[in-house]
């Protein structure tokens, strides 16, 4: 397959770039940044039921699109670009991808085939009950339990996109339980990112559902793999900005970029961004085809999905963190919708597993043993 | 042509030919269209899409091939310029015996007084009847001493600014009045050359171009050359994280966690460059090449000095050592070769041929990102009126 963008998914990139631009402009984000619903749930809406996004992972035969990774992460790039408040990536993604490992081995129950329907159509959002920061390389933090009454019980710190969901998936061990989000308490907490905030999530003695089997190497390798995507949409943004902005500006009785200082730096800057774009867009590519768990096609997604992880994550905050400079005062103030980048910028760097998590798992993946 | 059509002409060719005989066979690929499908027909090429060209490298996978090293100016420089710019007749004589090796081709484009600056170039050429007569000394000119002929741009109109007095030539390196001498490098070795010209005829239909758009056509060869030199490894873990990857996992007794930690990034880093070269190809498959390449050159050379400068310090010991000093040609340029002291130290020249990196960042700052340039006190000033 290509590493470039096939017509359909340039389709599907500007419909959902036409309808940000124009629900989803910079300064209405912060505005509801500020407010007491940080999601968007009207932009939601139609984003997964008249586009479709959705439903965009979810195979036909459940009314999804039958669509793969590569198409989501074209959605994840545009979704980037306008840090949209939106929950595609927590629950079209994450959860959806968990649902439907849930399913691979067993089949899902009624109840899992009808949230994945429910899913598709736009007509329930869920998130994933596991902690943003948790890295796909280390075993989960303490495990939610199940009581002797079959209800659930625990603690989830750091749950993104919680807050927007109607149903929450939860790991318990190696199984998935599927839990009313009414039944759990959802305590939103103050978050560094101000357009995806993270929740602590409560379950104490919430009635659950086993809808299947849970991986969670698999499914949080998945997530971030695409995540990728949108932190390379976020770079994008921050790179367009940053540029129009130092055309623009003048000091000394010249644009400040057409000083070398500044233009060198945005060269790097471009470069960065253009390999981010290769590596997401590879493994989104990898990740379509869903290769079996241990082949040597999974293997080479498991890499593909590190280098990009670790590579893009830093690229994202690196070219926040100079839009910031390179915007001078004006970079620092509350009003510039910059900071917004920059806080999910630093977010996603952590979610998921870190830069440093990523290049470690290619210790194995790439053969490059550490020390013995 | 579509691909199986390019397949079959591959394998009926090699059927028919004798790879035993190399200069024979390199010949005979080339008149049967498969040198370089999307070249026209009669030139080596089918007139098909770029991409099929792997189709035909697979079919003649371990049959003689042109040589990358001693050909690489005359394959990625000269022969998209000639294609681009020269006449049928100048397309005929050269593309042939360029392909098959039998002529190598040298660069007279770097002066010791332009180098970044390659515009301001002095060397003249006046024309006298038919013939160009050319005065001037060119520098870093890898290969020269195997060399048949040279693209060389030169100054023919010092009357106007710098970018509008020049033109381009073949330069015949057999004609009287061109001298070859060795320019030692750092690595002990003498890869490039000056070349002294004086008084060196040649004739007019040696121009490649029109008189005074020697500029433009040099731009060709150059965005060329930076995508031939910043190309990079197609496999994953090759080139030169692949030779310091192999060290790594051979010799345990190296292994510490600080170089882990640097060589696992530096993996990274070489694995997103190479797939951003795959990504170039793609959108290139079709055309030429644009400014992107050069910002493909800017890692490829910054990747190589971190990589090998990595490779002398993860080897201890043996990494006081250099293979040899001794003074001598090269037969072609090596940047893999020979022992990790020598590829540390040509790689510094990674990031000054073709365009130093700093230039590079400019023409992506400019011609990519649309930048503003610096102000140019020298832009519409004749050249023979420039301060030097």
């Amino acid at each position: 397959m290509t590493l470039l963008y096939t017509e359909v998914e340039e389709e599907l990139r500007a419909s959902v770039r036409d309808l940000l631009a124009d629900r989803c402009r910079p300064d209405a984000v912060l505005r509801r940044a500020e407010s007491a619903s940080p999601y968007d749930a009207d932009l939601w809406k139609t984003l997964s039921r008249e586009i479709g996004v959705a439903g965009l992972l979810v195979p036909e035969e459940y009314g999804g699109a039958g669509a793969s990774a590569r198409e989501a992460a074209v959605v994840l790039e545009e979704l980037g670009r306008a840090v949209a408040p939106v929950p595609f990536l927590t629950s079209a993604v994450l959860a959806t991808e968990a649902l439907l490992q849930a399913g691979v081995h067993e089949g899902l129950p009624a109840g899992g085939r009808d949230l994945l329907a429910e899913l598709a159509a736009g007509e329930t959002t869920a998130a994933l009950a596991v902690s943003l920061a948790a890295s796909p390389y280390r075993p989960l933090p303490p495990p939610v339990t199940l009581n002797d009454d079959g209800t659930l019980g625990g603690e989830i710190r750091a749950v993104a996109g919680a807050d927007a969901a109607d149903v929450l998936l939860v790991p318990v061990g190696t199984a998935l339980y599927r839990v009313r989000a009414g039944d759990a308490r959802i305590d939103v907490l103050p978050s560094l990112d101000l357009t995806r905030p993270i929740a602590v999530v409560t379950l104490s003695g919430a009635p659950g559902e086993r809808v299947g089997a849970f991986d969670a190497r698999r499914v949080l390798a998945f997530g971030a793999g695409l995540l990728t995507s949108e932190q390379l949409g976020v770079a994008e943004w921050c790179l367009a900005t940053t540029l129009a902005h130092i055309r623009e500006r003048h000091q000394f009785a010249r644009p400040i970029g057409s000083f070398q200082a500044i233009k060198h730096r945005m060269a790097d800057l471009w470069l960065d961004v253009a390999r981010a774009r290769a590596a997401a867009r590879n493994a989104a590519n990898l990740l379509a085809a869903r290769p079996e768990p241990g082949t040597e096609a999974a293997l080479e997604a498991e890499a593909a999905t590190a280098v990009a992880k670790s590579w893009c994550s830093e690229v994202a905050v690196r070219v926040a963190e100079e839009g910031v400079q390179l915007h001078g005062g004006t970079g620092m103030t509350w009003e510039h919708p910059l900071h917004l980048y920059l806080k999910r910028a630093k977010a996603s760097e952590t979610a998921l597993g870190t830069p440093g998590a990523h290049r470690d798992a290619l210790s194995a993946l790439a053969d490059l043993p550490a020390p013995i | 042509m579509d691909e199986e059509a390019v397949r079959e002409r591959a394998v009926a060719f090699l059927a028919g030919h004798d790879p035993g005989d190399r200069t024979g066979f390199l010949r005979a690929r080339f008149d049967a269209g498969l040198a370089w499908v999307h070249f026209p027909e009669g030139l080596g090429g089918l007139g098909a899409p770029r991409e099929l060209q792997n189709v035909v490298e697979r079919e003649l996978a371990g049959t003689p091939q042109p040589d990358p090293g001693t050909q690489a100016i005359g394959l990625g420089m000269a022969a998209p310029t000639i294609l681009a710019f020269g006449t049928r007749e100048q397309q005929e004589r050269f593309l042939r015996p360029l392909w098959t090796g039998e002529e190598i081709w040298c660069q007279l484009f770097s002066e010791p007084g332009a180098g970044s600056d390659l515009a301001t170039l002095a060397t003249r050429a006046v024309r006298d009847g038919d013939e160009w007569v050319v005065d001037g000394q060119k520098v870093w000119t890898s290969g020269a001493h195997h060399a048949r002929w040279a693209i060389l741009v030169a100054r023919t109109d010092p009357g106007v600014p710098k970018h509008r007095g020049l033109t381009y030539f073949v330069c015949d390196m057999h004609a009287p009045g061109v001298e070859v001498r060795p320019l030692r490098q750092i690595t002990g070795e003498a890869e490039f050359n000056e070349v002294f010209l004086t008084g060196v005829r040649l004739p007019d239909s040696l121009r490649l171009g029109a008189v005074g758009d020697g500029w433009r056509v040099a731009t060709t060869t150059l965005m060329n050359e930076r995508v031939a030199i910043g190309g990079g490894p197609v496999r994953r873990g090759g080139g030169m994280i692949g030779l310091v990857a192999d060290t790594w996992r051979s010799r345990p007794e190296l292994r510490t966690h600080d170089l882990h930690r640097r060589l696992l990034a530096l993996w990274v880093e070489s694995e997103v460059t190479r797939l951003a070269g795959a990504r170039l190809r793609e959108q290139l498959a079709a055309g030429q090449p644009g400014p992107e390449g050069s910002a493909m050159k800017l890692s490829f050379a910054s990747l190589n000095q971190a990589l090998s400068a990595l490779d002398v310090e993860l080897r201890g010991e043996e990494g006081l050592e250099y293979d040899d000093w001794t003074f001598r040609r090269s037969e072609s340029v090596d940047f893999f070769g020979r022992g990790p002291g020598y590829r540390y130290l040509r790689a510094k020249g990674n990031s000054i041929e073709g365009g130093t990196s700093e230039i590079l960042r400019n023409i992506v700052a400019e011609r990519v990102l649309g930048l503003p340039s610096e102000p140019r006190v020298d832009k519409d000033v004749p050249w023979k009126d420039l301060p030097r």
